[in-house]
């Protein structure tokens, strides 16, 4: 697949960057729309957004490894993200990734080999009335228990 | 008399929508601050009303303001900061997602007050079907007047804009909020020189959380007078309490500043499920120092919490039932915080992972005699030992847990050797 960005990705972006006074405060939202549309950020991704916005490719780096949301590598079509972080553990969060592991076949941060589903153990994602909760691309998921999650997984098309 | 102020109409069918939030007498507190009051008149009731911040720190508003620059050939910003990463946080997303324009309004009031023409919600990666809405709340304000230029008549402009994080606990801390703003690392600013002088682009800046603004409108409408008589003298209004952990009815709960945790608890999320005890709780979002289940007879407000020797926080209680081992409170601390270290200073980059090293040997039943004293040991060597508060927020519960629960933790030492 070529990296190439599209005309209505180059155009998004300089609507984005319209909202700030200078280049560089658009790189997170830039990035963002990068990873919608090509589903990672790769190197020569990197590299065209530093000369989109002026900047030296390591200031970009240095961002695109900063923050969690970013993926440097394909992920699956569903990329699902368990809190294991206080409330959701003191509900039981633990069963739920011990689940998905073994429902999915694969260890946390890893890809099932068809594409499909990419599992990740994340912090706070605050929704912790909901507890143990999950996001399956941007979707929450709460009060969730293995039966919930066979259903949920059923479901995702 | 639990009168709700901010959640009043969360069970209105698309509050979010301005036709709707129109109905309910939306934006007339924007109208009366922005044609019939001058901007000081605005400051001055925030001021008298004590709106403490509900982010974290608790520091007031009005004063917060009041440190801009009046005059300034700079443009000043606002950020508002709807990150809520602090653990056990989930009010300002239903503020977010039910009702923005309340938001947007305490926006356009507080730019008002200050001088400021642009503004950002600073809105946490994660809550993307959210900030969707907020945007198409923005959208509806700026087709009817209420954004942009000239509003209401008024001659103010304000432009507002969303810009979404990306995965970072760090970037609610807020001059790492504005380094994330300006398309950097989040790594926070040497203070002084604070936000207010030099902040986002250099300009001066006020970077308030989401619930902060969303109780200016009813400030403007009502008046300091009622604020305060909502919550205590030097803290006036509600909070949006979030409860969760092992209670019977975790949720939001928009009660009196002052009210007690233990109430909270027992009355209002429905105490604990039937045959458990209460054994600690985490008053003001995980970093906030533990409380044991005897210490919850306190007022809810930044002051009294502060005086129990924890902190308000963002109001995020988080209960702990007697079946949890402290041990395994004290590993979902270390972990995240060992996690979220920006990396920039040494004693909270190498004090959280120590830390981390330590409490997992625990866990796995490798503890060693001592091991207790070293957390309070480490944890006080991290503690005003940096730049941000991150910090202390990393050093206070472990310091709180090893301190308070030293017992339990040399105990399951014991059972495992």
């Amino acid at each position: 697949m070529s990296r190439e960005f599209t005309p209505a990705l180059k155009e998004r972006i300089e609507g984005v960057l319209a909202h700030y006074p200078n280049k560089q405060a658009g790189l997170l939202p830039v990035l963002r729309l990068v990873q919608s549309e090509k589903g990672f950020i790769s190197a020569e991704d990197e590299r065209i957004v530093a000369v989109l916005l002026g900047l030296r490719p390591i200031k970009v780096r240095e961002v695109v490894t900063f923050y969690t949301l970013f993926a440097r590598k394909p992920l699956g079509k569903f990329h699902i993200q368990v809190c294991s972080n206080l409330s959701c553990s003191l509900s039981g969060g633990e069963k739920i990734l011990e689940h998905l592991k073994a429902r999915l076949g694969i260890r946390i941060g890893q890809t099932t080999p068809d594409g499909k589903y990419t599992l990740t153990e994340v912090e706070c994602l605050g929704a912790c009335e909901q507890a143990p909760c999950m996001m399956v691309n941007f979707d929450y998921y709460g009060n969730l228990d293995p039966e919930k999650i066979d259903r949920i997984l059923e479901g995702l098309k | 008399m639990n009168e709700k102020v901010l959640t009043q109409n969360f069970g209105l069918d698309h509050l979010f929508r301005i036709e709707v939030y129109l109905e309910q007498g939306g934006y007339r507190a924007a109208k009366k601050a922005l044609t019939e009051w001058k901007p000081e008149q605005v400051l001055e009731e925030v001021k008298k009303a004590s709106l403490r911040g509900r982010g974290g720190a608790g520091f007031s508003a009005g004063l917060k303001w009041g440190f801009v620059p009046k005059k300034t050939d700079k443009p000043k910003y606002l950020c508002v900061n709807a990150d809520e990463g602090e653990p056990g946080t989930f009010k300002d997303r239903y503020i977010l997602s039910h009702n923005p324009h309340l938001l947007i309004e305490g926006i356009v009031i507080a730019s008002y007050a200050v001088g400021i023409h642009d503004a950002y919600v600073y809105i946490r990666g994660e809550y993307e079907v959210i900030a969707l809405r907020l945007e198409q709340a923005i959208a509806e304000a700026y087709g009817q007047g209420y954004l942009g230029k000239n509003i209401l008549g008024s001659g103010f402009d304000l432009d507002l804009y969303v810009h979404r994080g990306a995965g970072a606990y760090i970037c609610g801390e807020e001059t790492a909020l504005l380094e994330s703003l300006e398309g950097k690392r989040g790594n926070p600013r040497l203070k002084p020189p604070f936000p207010a002088s030099v902040g986002l682009f250099q300009n001066p800046t006020v970077i308030n959380n989401v619930e902060t603004l969303a109780n200016v409108p009813f400030i403007i409408l009502n008046g300091a007078a009622w604020f305060l008589a909502k919550g205590l003298p030097n803290d006036g209004g509600t909070r949006i309490f979030g409860v969760s952990g092992a209670v019977n009815k975790p949720g939001i709960y928009e009660l009196p500043v002052g009210t007690s945790l233990r109430e909270i608890i027992f009355t209002h999320a429905g105490g604990l499920k039937p045959g458990r005890k209460l054994k600690a709780v985490i008053p003001g979002g995980m970093s906030s120092p533990i409380l044991k289940a005897e210490e919850i007879d306190i007022k809810m407000d930044v002051d009294s919490v502060a005086a129990a020797g924890s902190m308000m926080g963002s109001a995020a209680i988080i209960v702990i039932d007697d079946r949890t081992p402290i041990l395994e409170v004290l590993k979902k601390v270390a972990k995240f915080y060992a996690h979220e270290s920006c990396g920039q200073c040494t004693p909270c980059r190498l004090g959280t992972n120590w830390i981390l090293k330590i409490v997992k040997r625990m866990a796995e039943g490798k503890g060693e005699q001592g091991d207790a004293d070293s957390l309070l040991r480490l944890a006080a060597n991290i503690k005003g030992r940096t730049l941000c508060p991150m910090g202390d927020a990393a050093a206070m519960p472990v310091f709180s847990i090893a301190k308070k629960f030293k017992e339990e933790l040399e105990a399951s030492l014991k059972v495992k050797t």
